[in-house]
């Protein structure tokens, strides 16, 4: 069990350039478990750069990202060995894409998707995980009769419902989420966001969620970051942020949300 | 009563006589000199050279014969032949530069130092069938004049010295020098292929791959399959000396004199506002005379140069994997031809699957219908 | 036909038989792991077993009998193709008996009868790598082996007994050898696989066009992939082999009527001898003798 005192996540003066573009520059935060951190900016804020530089997928040329692994130690995730590192991004950690298409498996059935996690550590029943895949497609509101049909039949929201499935079965403490509910119907939006929040809590995940959509990040997020131009430029508990903006991008970025 | 079939040997010995016997076809008709193919199906051989990577125009020509003019067929001939020579070593790499050219062409200059030599080709004849070669006519003498081509700098060199192109080694795809300080190719028949592929190993694969089959790629990429924007910056055909340094004797001798066809492209530019753009380069080289397919392997080369230089690979042709594993016509045959090999126990254990799954749906379909009739006299 | 007088024994140059011998100990030393060669253009085409050709010609001494089978008989036309080339390069008796061979080269099958601890079994291979059908790229495959994940091998599992209710692999099905490298055993009917497991005979797989050799080496732990609810099963015939009446052998179909008459012979040809010889009947021969 982890010390709930002790930070999951610690990045540490991280930055990423694209030959002469800027991705990011100099990012730093902690992230506690069960703790949902938003980061908000437009696109070519250097948003999901920070993600994927955070979540092992692209190396930083600066800057150092540290893991609380199960053992209880902080460990550079660019020091580990490529196993440990990729069994971490099978195990302990989940990346929920924009487009779900990314992270499934289209050619194969939602139980063969859910199940995958389970039989990559060594699940060997089938009944066995086929029951699991079910209970998933229950938990995340998927017809279960469906659960030998492709992805490709079902609908954009339910295939990132299905995404979350298949990344939450292994039980996952730290989940990374690139623009979620990016493409899809606002009503479609509101049950996914329910959803995730419910999971959220319910699980004790920490998760970091990247969004162009305040509404999501007020939602979800428990801090926020503000990026702009690479840069973080303000950070601190979502509502105090979105209610009292303190740096003027922040205040345009509140701003020009259209008010109901 | 069914007897198990035996006397598979006799049936081989038996098909290569009828084979012996097809090839030789009518014995009215004179038989094929092999010297009339060298002479007269020179482009046949030329790409039965490149595509077995054995530069022998008179064996070329032989396994051609032997083929009774399948041409992939001759190619796997020179190669199996080639296994079994003695390798003394790697020669000088030839000097282009230094050609006896006999055509050069370029469509990036209107004119240019050395000029443009149209040479022997088919591009400008119209293709209207000659009968008159069947009677065998010859064609009339023509009359020997002096050469005034000097020696022929390459096209690419002009757009170098303004630095308007990338260098010969490519950006980031330069060779590392080794510990001796000596560049490194490495040897595709020496070496498995593996991935990623360096340059020098693509070329290699490139050289003797299929024409058809880089054919096809190129002309995908010029329809917008992964689109380089080729100028043909230079096609030269002409003779070059091989040279090598034998062991015993410490210096360069000459051991040859061959034909090749060079192809260089001049393709879309890298660069930006602020990073001094280039044009970038794709390379082609064959034995003979072979312009499609050094043209096609030019513009293949560059495709598969893609992640090199940045950029997206989106289309088949830029697809090294797919691209090299498959280039290769002497194996493409040999596993699509293996098809015809007895399958028939593998065959065996579908059927039975099949037979069984098929079974089961009737019986399903029993029982379901049984528990209607049921229900429905309930 | 061309004298093969000049070449060297079985062919190949020594030079290239130590670069074969050199991958072949690499792969006895990690079972089930694929070691890349290169592989050299042989007389055959590619994907007509010049990979085990090339194991069978590094390995093959003066005193070696060699038996070469081709989906279980001898006298197949590839298997007569490739035993005259040995005969002819290397001048080393052949034999179409199992038990006499200390080199057995096959293709799609592993005889019926047992085999002995000084026995070689070369086999030929179409595609060495099991994962290739679910994912085509070798530097993506080269990853999950090296990482052991196998994950997408036991998704394609789940598959099959979700549509079809068993597992749909009929032949080259793929083990885990040692517990660590998932191997394909070359299209064998999954009926052989057992016979691999812990085998006193070494095993060697070639392929030449993919250039890939792995072995097996002696009384190695070799198990088919399954699910512990759906265990690995073997075919089973309901008729028994019309000529010697063998019913625990894997038996071809042959069509002998345009009317759908059909029976079933022993695919194993020395094996349906040597039974016939020792007096057994099948149906078919048994219904003559009746005659």
């Amino acid at each position: 069990m982890s010390d709930n005192h002790e930070p999951l996540l610690v990045v540490d003066g991280l930055s990423k350039r694209y030959g002469a573009q800027l991705g990011c520059r100099n990012v730093g935060f902690s992230l506690w478990p069960g703790e949902v951190v938003g980061v908000v900016g437009e696109s070519g804020s250097g948003k999901t750069t920070l993600l994927n530089c955070i979540s092992a997928r692209l190396t930083p040329d600066d800057g150092v990202v540290r893991y609380r692994t199960r053992l209880g130690t902080l460990s550079d995730i660019y020091q580990m060995s490529e196993p440990e590192r990729r069994m971490l991004m099978r195990t302990d950690w989940a990346f929920v894409h924009q487009n779900p298409r990314d992270g499934l498996r289209m050619k194969v059935s939602a139980g063969a998707n859910v199940g995958e996690r389970l039989m990559a550590v060594g699940a060997r029943h089938y009944g066995n995980i086929r029951g699991a895949a079910d209970d998933w497609l229950s938990k995340v509101e998927i017809d279960t009769g469906r659960i030998d049909d492709l992805p490709a039949t079902f609908s954009g929201g339910m295939q990132q419902r299905l995404q979350i499935a298949r990344n939450l079965v292994t039980g996952p403490r730290l989940v990374f989420m690139d623009e979620p509910t990016g493409g899809l119907d606002v009503s479609v939006q509101a049950r996914l966001l329910d959803l995730m929040r419910g999971l959220v809590g319910e699980l004790g995940l920490a998760a970091v969620i990247v969004t162009h959509d305040l509404a999501v990040a007020r939602l979800l997020s428990h801090r926020l970051m503000v990026m702009w131009r690479g840069e973080v430029v303000e950070q601190g508990l979502t509502d105090q942020v979105l209610d009292d903006p303190q740096h003027p991008y922040t205040q345009l970025l509140v701003s020009s949300v259209l008010q109901p | 009563m069914y007897v198990p079939v035996k006397g598979g040997e006799r049936a081989i010995e038996n098909a290569h006589k009828l084979l012996a016997e097809e090839r030789r076809g009518n014995r009215d008709t004179p038989d094929l000199d092999v010297a009339q193919i060298d002479e007269q199906l020179a482009l046949a051989v030329d790409r039965v050279m490149t595509e077995g990577s054995l530069y022998d125009r008179e064996l070329a020509a032989l396994a051609i014969k032997q083929a009774r003019g399948d041409l992939i067929e001759a190619a796997f001939l020179l190669r199996a032949f080639r296994t079994t020579l003695a390798r003394f070593g790697y020669s000088i790499p030839i000097d282009t530069g230094q050609m006896v050219v006999r055509r050069r062409i370029s469509a990036t200059y209107k004119d240019l130092p050395g000029g443009q030599v149209l040479g022997p080709t088919f591009d400008y004849t119209h293709r209207l069938i000659d009968f008159s070669l069947l009677e065998g006519a010859d064609p009339e003498n023509l009359e020997e004049g002096e050469s005034d081509m000097g020696v022929t700098p390459h096209v690419l060199n002009i757009l170098d010295r303004e630095g308007l192109m990338e260098p010969a080694n490519g950006s980031s795809g330069a060779q590392e020098r080794g510990e001796d300080g000596e560049v490194h190719v490495g040897d595709l028949t020496r070496e498995p292929l593996e991935f990623p592929a360096d340059r020098d190993i693509r070329l290699q694969r490139l050289a003797r791959g299929d024409e058809g089959f880089l054919l096809a790629l190129g002309y995908s990429t010029q329809r917008g399959y992964g689109r380089n924007h080729p100028f043909a910056g230079e096609l030269r055909l002409g003779e070059v000396r091989v040279g090598f340094v034998p062991e015993e004797l410490g210096f360069e001798i000459e051991i040859a004199e061959i034909t090749v066809t060079e192809c260089e492209m001049v393709n879309q530019f890298k660069g930006s506002k602020n990073v001094s753009p280039q044009f970038t380069r794709g390379y082609g080289l064959t034995f003979g005379h072979c312009e499609r397919k050094a043209m096609s392997m030019a513009l293949v080369d560059r495709a598969l140069r893609a992640k090199e230089l940045d950029e997206e690979v989106e289309a088949p042709g830029q697809d090294e994997e797919f691209v090299l594993a498959h280039a290769d016509n002497v194996e493409a045959t040999g596993f699509v031809e293996h098809l015809k090999l007895p399958h028939y126990v593998d065959f065996q254990s579908e059927l039975e699957l099949v037979r069984r799954m098929r079974a089961e749906i009737e019986a399903a379909k029993v029982r379901n219908g049984d528990a209607e009739q049921i229900e429905a006299a309930e | 036909m061309a004298e093969t007088s000049g070449y060297n024994f079985a062919y190949l140059d020594e030079q290239t038989k130590r670069m074969i011998r050199r991958a072949l100990l690499k792969a006895i030393a990690v079972p089930g792991y694929q070691v890349p060669f290169a592989s050299r253009e042989m007389p055959m085409p590619y994907g007509w077993g010049t990979g085990g050709i090339q194991v069978t010609a590094s390995i093959v001494g003066r005193d070696d009998v060699l038996k070469v089978i081709d989906q279980g008989a001898d006298d197949t036309t590839n298997a007569v193709s490739i035993r005259k080339f040995f005969k002819r390069t290397a001048g080393i008796e052949t034999t179409t008996q199992t038990h006499e061979a200390t080199i057995i080269q096959t293709r799609h099958r592993i005889p019926e009868e047992d085999l002995r601890a000084d026995q070689i079994m070369v086999f030929q291979v179409p595609i060495p790598e099991p994962l290739r059908f679910l994912e085509p790229r070798e530097t993506e495959t080269r990853k999950m082996h090296a990482l052991e994940e196998y994950g997408l091998m036991h998704v394609k599992l789940y598959e099959d007994i979700s549509q079809h209710g068993h597992i749909a692999t009929t032949y080259a099905y793929p083990v885990a050898v040692k517990q660590r490298y998932v191997m394909d055993p070359s299209p064998i009917p999954k009926f052989d696989n057992p016979k691999i497991n812990r085998s006193p005979a070494l095993m060697l797989f070639g392929a030449g066009r993919e250039k890939r050799i792995y072995a097996v080496p002696p009384f190695t732990d070799v198990h088919s992939l399954d699910f512990e609810d759906f265990p690995f099963e073997i075919q089973t015939w309901r008729e028994a082999c019309a000529l010697c009446g063998a019913t625990g052998s894997f038996l071809d179909e042959i069509v002998t009527d345009d009317a759908g008459g059909r029976m079933f012979v022993c695919s194993d040809t020395d094996f349906c001898e040597k039974r016939r010889e020792a007096g057994h009947a099948g149906p078919a021969l048994a219904a003559e003798g009746a005659v």
